[in-house]
Parts: C-alpha cells; sequence; structure tokens
C-alpha cells in the first residue's frame, strides 16, 4: 500500500506495508509504556511519592508555648521568662581553633580567654556547656564568627525580679520550666500553656509559604495576677528580716491580709534564698513556712476563748473575775507570769492572763469550746490553693480531757499555721464574716464570706484587744501612732521532741488596723528569739507596728484614732505650719 | 459557534492566569505576615526583657536606697504630715 502524502512527486514515498505496521507498532508499544508507567506513578505508588515531595516542601513545626508572667496586683512584674542562649562547645571539633579566634570568641562572652582556651582544647570526648546565660545579641555575634565546633541553643530562663523578697510565695521552676514550688507549682498549668505543632510548606529559600492544616493543640502560657501588693510585700519582708535579725531568731514569719477582702497582700518567711541563683537552692530555705508549717500559736487563741464565752452569755467584756493564785486542771498548774487576784474580762485579754482564759473555758462543755474554734478554721486547710498547705491540729472534743480544754484556752495543745491564724482574725476585722482566702487578686464582693461570729461579739472583742496595746497591755511596741489598733500577744513555749522546751519560745502577734473600720490583717511570728526579749509584745509586737504603718501609709488609709481628731485636721500636730 | 469558542478559551486563560497571580499574591502576603509574626515574638520578648529590666530598677530595696542615700529623703514624722480632708480648703 503506498500512501499518498501529497500531490505532488516529489513527495511521494513507499512505505511497504509490513514496515508501517513495525512502526505504528513499536510506537504503540511505546505509549502503552507510558500509559502504564504514568498509572504505576499516580494511581499505585502515589502516597509514597507524595510523602518524599512534602518531605522536601512541608514541614511540621513545633509552636513553643512560653510560660506566662506572674504579677502582682498592680502588674509589676514577679516572675518572666526570657530567652537566654547556651553555648556549646565539642571540644574535638574546637580544639583546632586558632588563638585569635579563641581571643575573638572570649571578647563576646567576656571571659578571660585562658579559661576559655582551655575549656576548648579539653580531651573531653562530649559536648561541653560553655556558656548558659547568652544574650541573644551575643549570640548572633558568636554566629558570625562562624567557628566549628561551636553550636548555640535557645532556651527560656526564668527571672524573679523581687528575688528573695517574694520567693515563698512566687515560688520557682527547674531546669526544664516546670514549677516546683508556690505558685509557679500551684497553677503551673496555666502559666506554662501548651506546645503545638503547625504543618507548614515552605519554598527553597525556607520561607513557610503555607499553611496546610490549621495550627494544632498550642496554647500560650497565660499571665497570672497575683493577690501580692509588691511595695507591702517590701516593707513586711525588710521589717521581719530586721526582726529576726536583731533578736538573732532562727526564722519567721509574716502575713498581711487584706480585712474586707480575703486576698492575702504580702507574705514572707525567714530564712530565704533569692530564687535567680539555683545553687544556693536548699529545699528547706523555700519552704513557705507560713502556709506549711504549724506552731502551736499560745495567746493568739484567746480572743476566741473570750468570743466563746461572751457568745454564751457567760461573760460580758466587764465582768469581775476572781482569779485564784494558783488554778488547778486536773493536775496541772495554770500560771501566769504577772499574777493578778481581780481582772475583769478585757483585762484578762489586755494583761494575757491564762488562768483568767482557762477559767472562762472550763464554764463551757468541750463541744463549745470546740464549736468557735472549729468555726475560727483552726484544723482545717485554711483552702488559700498553695500547695501543701497545713491544716494544723485540733482534736475531736470526744477526747478532750478537762487539761488539755484548759490549756487549748491560752493555745497550748493546738496547732495552727500563720496563716490560718490571719485567716481567723479576719472574724473580728470583718464584723464576724471571714472571706475565702485566696493568693489571686479578686474583684470586691466577687465571693461570699462565711459568719463566724456575731456582729455584736466580733464588735466587742475587737474593742477589748485594742486595750492590748494600750498602757497596762502586752503589747504597748505594737500602737501604730494616729490609727486604733486592736491585737493580741502569743508567747509559747516551743515543742521540741514532743516536750515543751523551757528556753525556746515562738513570739507571735496578730492584730488589725484601724480598729475602727480595719482594713488590713498583719500576723507575725518569730521563731525562737535568742536575744533582747522573748515576749510576742516585745519581738512580734514592733514588727507589726512597724509594718502596720507603713503599709496604712502606703494605703492612704485616714487616721482614725481619736485624741483631737478637730485639730489634726488640715495642721499638724504639735508644730506650727511654716507656710499657711 | 467557533467565535464562542476563541472567547471562552481566552477566559479560560484569563482564570487561569488569574489563579497563578492570586496564589501568588497569597504567598507574598503570607510570607510577609510570617514576617510580622516573628517580629512581633521579637518585640515581646524585647518587652519582657525590658519589663524585667524596669522591674529591677524600680525594686523598692533599690529605690529607697536611692532615696535615702542619694535624695537624702526621709519618712515624715508624724507630726509634720498634713491631713486634708476631703473638699476642705487648706
Amino acid at each position: 500500500m503506498s500512501v499518498n502524502y501529497s500531490s505532488r512527486k516529489l513527495l511521494e514515498v513507499h512505505i511497504t506495508p509490513s514496515r508501517m505496521a513495525l512502526v505504528a507498532g513499536l510506537l504503540g508499544a511505546w505509549f502503552v509504556t507510558l500509559g502504564v508507567r504514568a498509572a504505576y506513578l499516580q494511581g499505585l505508588n502515589t502516597d509514597f511519592l507524595q510523602g518524599k515531595g512534602d518531605a522536601v516542601a512541608s514541614r511540621r513545626l513545633a509552636i513553643p508555648a512560653n510560660r506566662g508572667m506572674v504579677l502582682d496586683r498592680f502588674g509589676q512584674p514577679l516572675a518572666i521568662s526570657t530567652p537566654v542562649e547556651t553555648l556549646w562547645a565539642r571540644p574535638s571539633d574546637t580544639r583546632s581553633l586558632t588563638s585569635h579566634e579563641i581571643v575573638r570568641l572570649a571578647a563576646i562572652l567576656a571571659t578571660p580567654q585562658d579559661a576559655l582556651a582551655k575549656k576548648l582544647k579539653s580531651p573531653h570526648k562530649g559536648v561541653i556547656a560553655i556558656d548558659r546565660n547568652l544574650s541573644p545579641e551575643q549570640a548572633v555575634k558568636i554566629a558570625a564568627l562562624g567557628l566549628p565546633g561551636i553550636k548555640l541553643q535557645r532556651e527560656f530562663r526564668r527571672f524573679y525580679p523581687a528575688a528573695e523578697v517574694a520567693a515563698h510565695v512566687v515560688g520557682f521552676t527547674n531546669v526544664d520550666d516546670v514549677g516546683q514550688e508556690g505558685v509557679e507549682l500551684a497553677y503551673d498549668d496555666w502559666l506554662a500553656g501548651k506546645a503545638g505543632t503547625r504543618h507548614v510548606l515552605r519554598d527553597r529559600r525556607g520561607h513557610i509559604v503555607q499553611d496546610l492544616s490549621p495550627a494544632r493543640g498550642a496554647r500560650m502560657g497565660g499571665n497570672l495576677g497575683l493577690s501580692l501588693d509588691l511595695k507591702l510585700q517590701y516593707i513586711a519582708h525588710r521589717e521581719l528580716s530586721a526582726a529576726v535579725a536583731k533578736h538573732k531568731a532562727k526564722g519567721g514569719g509574716i502575713v498581711v491580709l487584706d480585712a474586707r477582702s480575703g486576698e492575702i497582700l504580702a507574705l514572707s518567711n525567714l530564712p530565704v534564698v533569692n530564687p535567680n541563683n539555683r545553687k544556693n537552692y536548699r529545699p528547706d530555705l523555700m519552704r513557705n513556712r507560713a502556709v506549711i508549717d504549724t506552731f502551736e500559736p499560745g495567746s493568739t487563741i484567746k480572743p476566741f476563748t473570750v468570743a466563746a464565752a461572751l457568745e454564751r452569755g457567760l461573760v460580758r467584756p466587764d465582768t469581775l473575775m476572781h482569779l485564784p493564785d494558783d488554778y488547778m486542771v486536773g493536775r496541772k498548774h495554770i500560771t501566769d507570769v504577772h499574777y493578778h487576784p481581780q481582772l475583769t474580762v478585757t483585762e484578762v485579754l489586755q494583761k494575757s492572763s491564762n488562768i483568767g482564759a482557762v477559767k472562762m473555758a472550763m464554764q463551757m462543755k468541750p463541744e463549745e469550746f470546740w464549736d468557735i474554734l472549729h468555726r475560727a478554721g483552726f484544723g482545717e486547710k485554711p483552702g488559700s490553693g498553695f500547695p501543701g498547705e497545713a491544716g494544723g491540729r485540733l482534736r475531736d472534743p470526744a477526747t478532750w480531757k478537762p487539761v488539755e480544754q484548759a490549756t487549748q484556752a491560752y493555745g497550748h495543745g493546738l496547732s495552727v499555721s500563720l496563716l490560718q491564724l490571719a485567716r481567723a482574725y479576719m472574724a473580728f476585722a470583718n464584723d464576724g464574716v471571714v472571706m475565702p482566702l485566696t493568693f489571686l487578686k479578686r474583684e470586691p464582693q466577687e465571693l461570699d464570706g462565711e459568719r463566724v461570729l456575731s456582729v455584736q461579739v466580733a464588735r466587742q472583742v475587737r474593742e477589748m484587744m485594742e486595750t492590748v496595746t494600750h498602757e497596762g497591755g502586752t503589747a504597748i511596741l505594737a500602737q501604730v501612732p494616729g490609727y486604733r489598733v486592736a491585737g493580741k500577744t502569743g508567747t509559747a513555749y516551743k515543742l521540741i521532741d514532743g516536750r515543751y522546751s523551757t528556753d525556746s519560745y515562738i513570739s507571735s502577734f496578730v492584730g488589725l488596723a484601724p480598729a475602727s473600720d480595719p482594713r488590713l490583717i498583719i500576723a507575725v511570728m518569730i521563731d525562737e528569739p535568742r536575744e533582747k526579749g522573748h515576749f510576742g509584745g516585745q519581738v512580734a509586737g514592733p514588727v507589726f507596728a512597724q509594718v502596720m504603718a507603713a503599709s496604712l501609709r502606703q494605703l492612704g488609709v485616714s487616721p482614725d484614732a481619736a485624741d483631737e481628731p478637730a485639730a489634726r485636721l488640715t495642721r499638724p500636730l504639735t508644730n506650727k505650719p511654716e507656710e499657711a | 459557534m467557533k467565535q464562542l469558542d476563541i472567547l471562552l478559551a481566552l477566559v479560560l486563560l484569563a482564570c487561569a492566569l488569574a489563579v497563578v497571580n492570586a496564589q501568588h499574591r497569597a504567598r507574598t502576603l503570607f510570607i510577609e505576615l510570617e514576617a510580622l509574626k516573628r517580629e512581633a515574638r521579637d518585640l515581646e520578648v524585647e518587652w519582657g526583657k525590658l519589663q524585667l529590666e524596669q522591674g529591677t530598677l524600680t525594686s523598692h530595696a533599690r529605690v529607697e536606697a536611692l532615696a535615702k542615700t542619694r535624695l537624702g529623703l526621709v519618712t515624715p514624722p508624724l507630726d509634720k504630715v498634713w491631713l486634708l480632708e476631703a473638699g476642705a480648703q487648706p
């Protein structure tokens, strides 16, 4: 068969049919091969090839979750995460560095070059950390040097601007940025956030050009606003430190509460350590004793004994009590430091008479006395949400022996934490209502409190407690100029190995001011004062007064002391104004 | 009929080019967005560092020490304090 491609003679070709069939067959086979190959690639092997393609262009990236900040109630930072660069070196590679290169590296690191050279040329086999605390700027400079065997790694480190001042409340994180103590532990989930992943497409220059699927699971760490007022915290810490040093005490604690809202405005303990410096870390130094440890409160319990007696109608504030010289309960002698043959109930509180307190307590059934202590929150966790908070010990009244009932009237035989004690005094400060404690900032009137005492009894006891700081009371040093102060001292023998020590004391003072309309409750505890006195009024009272005076001034609370109120307005107390 | 085919082919071509253009613009904008996001992160880190610095510089211990030593300030004794009643004329 001949095919006419053209009518022109010149282009006429003569192809034999067999040749034609051969060419057509080859071409056909070629197309079939291509078709099969395409089907194989597109159809059967597509997953593998798609994967290979994605491996070049698409990436799964981790989305790190930065840890949120811890702030005080006015937004002052208490804990911040900030990136630091760690410089790693592989000595097997860095041994070849020239001295000129080492000099340049040492200049950026601001370290002596001899020491650096020694590290870089050490016979160590693996990788060693040269510096764990470089700024990102230094890191950029080091990367620009392009030295072999040197690697930089970005990590986030936690810094605590308030250092040891707020250390016990804020707590700290470990090297892996996980909360270990305090608020950092209690609210770790919220602060830490959650790392997630995103699936993206990259171009050949490494730019991310497209999100292939929505980001998953990532949540940034949230900021946490605490109830602490850093200024008050600083004042409290400063005064506590001064007192512990002055009395050569083993330690101490202080709690400042907002009397109306139950917010913890300041809380400090000694001993303490700067959380920015992990080298000095010891678990006992990071222990928040005011919340976690308990002690026998001593006479600071007496206002509750008196409140119970008032509540039952057993006494009135001016009831005169005749006190025996030697008061026996069971086989125990109840004694006073200074014996008074007769005192009014107010004076029992003012002079902190054990005999008077016991006499009142013994007129009640154990359940009745237990009831008020229980309502005041003793023996139960105070519910601040702080990790490991202690509930103290208050035994079942069914098991009380008379002597136990007697000693509990002046605060022995039960144990409380300082935070619990401060919380319980809210009943007196807040007309009988105790607000729930919190370490977090709270909006006013967000929560309802719990009524512990009647308004009348709370006010009566508050008035009685005012006499404690007056002439004849146990805590004249707890006076705050310009303000009416109500409070109670406590001096308890320390329990050491189940026995009362004869020369180790815990001195405490819990008070509130201004007494006419209390704003703050401050509880101070000094553990084993050794010098310059050991009574609560001598040791803890002045700390209370200093912190209360400075705090009230800081908060701008008007003085309420009744002495010459007219003269004290718009005019200095004594001196004539220099200019009017 | 043939003219309609040509018109449709041209429209198809224009659409195809528009898709390419849109895709390109989307990617350019996305890259810009990523760059801005990174900048935002860096600025946030910077902000944290500045806050840290501010926190250190304004720490009450430091301010108090400076006020007492360099400026010679003291807490006023109560007898030097004027209390003004709200609304009262001095």
